[in-house]
């Protein structure tokens, strides 16, 4: 398959992205982003993402995971400029393909959305106009992207559901969305957004409420289009076996910030944030020996880490309070494995800090 | 099929309906208080008369027989006879039918083309100032007295500027109806191109369309604002937007046609509140329709009146919504389809 010549596949971490490209500039940037939304007096804000950061680089797929409530849809919603009101991006940059997202007017998000980045969400079928058939769904895309005629649009409407695996495109193209199952309709969707030829695809939790196996179709088939189209993808989902089966790298947030991202190899490997251990301990500890008598260790809230001779320390993000740290910073800590760590008082000098 | 289904169960589930309205009339002029021997009779009247009046009207029979009478008659078209007039309710009935569904299908026009586009408009520009106004102006218009209103208009429109014909009945005193077609004036002259019958039938159509209109106005803004606010909020317009679609293109291609079918309910409520005819507004306009019948059959004990009116109204309104069920069949393909 053609995944197997790309950069992000090698293993090595960090040693990915030595194409010049990639290198260069990622596809997305994402810069101290800060979300709010009004408390119930109206008038401050409280941040549900704070100082988040991680980039997406072009042609790879980016795991993001978190508990529910992280910030994770708003995160991925704020690329599209798509945060929904009363909330409001309070601080911070969404830069994709060279573009700030944050702050552009309607014209200049219309040519951010379905070109450079397109979201599938978790319910597909309310997703789609329930007025409207599929096909013509499908078909004004082409008509609005690519400018294409009505007629020409319909024929490319239909080549693109036969791709995406639809059975009976032509059928499936004159029926309605309550029509379909949940897999085809979140198939129409993946079609209807690589039909806008993104550069970004943005699959917040697509499968939740498919049946496991037509989960599986939907995942094999969003690495298809992927790598057809050479298009980086943004998964966000709950499923850390799919996470080691699909990503290349890993983001993981807690409480609105993002807590560490690494290659996937490494994070399952060497998670090193208190938060990414908990989370992958909830996924191994099923698998635990039903022998061991021991009582599991409980999960530390804290964990140590030095980098180049100075100390810091990872704290679970709903620690922070009690714990009395101070400003987080971001450390890479081995190549490509960052980590949002706070700085410890014996700790050496003024720490480098790094996204 | 199982559109054919649906169709088929709609009819039947409005046959059984029908029955029930049938007996539910029946037992509410047994139930209301007021005697309508009495009435027929006189204060004066000898015990053999009212006796005869009693048996006269069926009333000495057993209720089940009372009841299969009235359905029997009901069934034939028989609404009785009205003590007033003297004429069958059902003729009376049908012939001041026209000038309220005149004026409730003008009032259902008024109050859904300024009402709709105006909670549609509020919606697009939610929590702005402009939703702010037409909220008030919502507010305003569903707190006004009708019966108060429809006296305003009087004042300024007829007795202060003249600008509105005198606010008594359907056409000025020297125009003859145009010839009967349909029974609405307005459409009736428009068909038969008797252009002085059209004017003047405009003219004493407007003010009591506009009390009425501005009255109904009230649930057009709220409802369309509400189900325009939450089309903008479906996931399926956030997917068009992530699409890279213009807002002109949503709102037209998904938000509008979306909001409008759930807006058709609306429209069947509210043509049915208007169809009952609008006692307070035919009163103050003379205007010679159901309402203002009912109103001087309920003061003046007129029970067969009475009894018919109800009828035909709960009639209209079954099949009222008959209709909208049947026209979602049409324009709402998740019915349409199954
Ligand atoms: N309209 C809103 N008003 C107030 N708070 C909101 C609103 N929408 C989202 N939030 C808050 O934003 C936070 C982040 O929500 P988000 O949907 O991004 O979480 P998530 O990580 O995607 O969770 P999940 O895994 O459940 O989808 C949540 O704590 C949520 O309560
Ligand atoms: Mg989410």
């Amino acid at each position: 398959m053609m995944q197997e010549t790309l950069p992000q596949l090698n293993p090595t971490p960090g040693a990915g992205h030595s194409d010049a490209n990639a290198a260069a500039e990622p596809l997305v940037r994402i810069e101290g982003l800060t979300i709010g939304f009004p408390d119930e007096t109206g008038e401050r804000f409280v941040p549900v993402v704070e100082d988040a950061g991680f980039v997406v680089h072009r042609n790879e797929i980016l795991g993001l995971v978190g508990e529910s409530g992280s910030g994770k849809t708003q995160t991925s919603m704020a690329i599209l400029g798509l945060t929904r009101r009363p909330g409001k991006v309070m601080a911070g940059h969404v830069i994709v393909d060279g573009v700030d997202v944050v702050g552009l007017d309607e014209a200049g998000l219309r040519r951010v959305r379905g070109r450079k980045a397109a979201m599938i969400f978790q319910s597909p079928r309310t997703s789609l106009n329930p007025l409207m058939t599929v096909g013509d769904q499908v078909a004004r895309v082409y008509v609005r992207q690519r400018g294409m005629n009505r007629r020409a649009a319909r024929a490319e409407a239909l080549a693109m559901l036969r791709r995406v695996g639809i059975a009976g495109a032509e059928r499936v193209a004159g029926s309605y969305p309550h029509q379909l199952s949940g897999g085809m309709a979140q198939r129409v969707m993946i079609g209807m957004m690589v039909a806008c030829g993104p550069d970004l695809l943005i699959a917040d939790e697509p499968t939740t409420g498919l049946d496991v196996t037509i989960q599986a179709q939907i995942f094999e088939l969003i690495q298809q289009v992927q790598a057809e189209a050479r298009m980086s993808v943004l998964l966000i989902t709950h499923d850390l076996g799919v996470v080691a089966e699909t990503c290349h790298r890993v983001a993981v947030m807690q409480g609105g910030r993002v807590v560490e991202i690494a290659p996937v190899e490494e994070l399952f490997a060497r998670p090193r944030h208190p938060y990414t251990v908990r989370l992958l301990g909830a996924m191994l500890r099923p698998d635990r020996p039903s022998g061991d008598t021991q009582e599991p260790d409980p999960l530390p809230e804290r964990l140590d880490i030095e980098v180049g001779g100075r100390r810091y320390e990872a704290v679970s993000v709903d620690a922070w309070a009690a714990a009395g740290v101070g400003l987080p910073m971001t450390i890479e800590v081995a190549p490509g494995h960052f980590v949002l760590c706070h700085e410890r008082e014996d700790g050496a000098d003024a720490a480098e800090t790094e996204r | 099929m199982t559109l054919r289904r649906y169709v088929l169960r709609r009819l039947a589930l409005t046959a059984v309906t029908l029955v029930g309205v049938i007996l539910a009339v029946f037992a509410m002029t047994r139930i209301l208080p007021g005697d309508p021997v009495a009435v027929k009779a006189g204060t004066y009247a000898t015990d053999e008369v009212r006796a005869s009046i009693r048996k006269e009207l069926g009333l000495d029979k057993p209720v089940p027989v009372q009841l299969a009478t009235y359905v029997g008659n009901v069934l034939k078209g028989d609404f009785g006879r009205s003590t007033r007039s003297g004429h069958p309710v059902r003729d009376d009935l049908f012939n001041r039918l026209p000038a309220t569904v005149e004026l409730a299908l003008a009032a259902l026009l008024v109050g859904a083309l300024v009402g709709g586009p105006l909670g549609i408009w509020a919606a697009l520009r939610r929590g702005g100032r402009l939703d702010a106004a037409v909220q008030q102006v919502a507010i305003l218009s569903a707190a006004m007295p009708l019966f108060w209103f429809g006296l305003v208009l009087i004042f300024f429109f007829y007795h202060l500027w003249g600008i509105a014909p005198p606010p008594v009945g359907r056409l000025a005193t020297n125009i003859a109806p145009p010839t009967h077609l349909t029974g609405l004036y307005t459409v009736d002259a428009l068909l038969t191109a008797n252009w002085s019958a059209l004017r003047s039938a405009l003219g004493h159509l407007a003010l009591p369309t506009l009390a009425l209109g501005v009255a109904v106005m009230a649930s057009f803004i709220k409802m369309a604002r509400s189900a325009m606010i939450g089309v903008l909020d479906s996931d399926y317009i956030l997917a068009a937007k992530s699409l890279g679609l213009s807002d002109r293109e949503i709102v037209w291609q998904d938000a509008l046609k979306n909001a409008l079918v759930s807006l058709l309910t609306v429209v069947g409520i509210v043509l049915g509140y208007l169809l009952a005819g609008n006692v307070l507004i035919e009163t103050i306009f003379a205007w010679p329709g159901i309402g203002y019948y009912a109103w001087n059959a309920l003061t003046g004990s007129d029970y067969d009146a009475i009894q018919g009116f109800v009828l035909l109204v709960a009639i209209v309104y079954v099949f009222l919504n008959l209709a909208i069920d049947l026209a979602y069949t049409v324009i709402d393909p998740r019915i349409r389809l199954g």
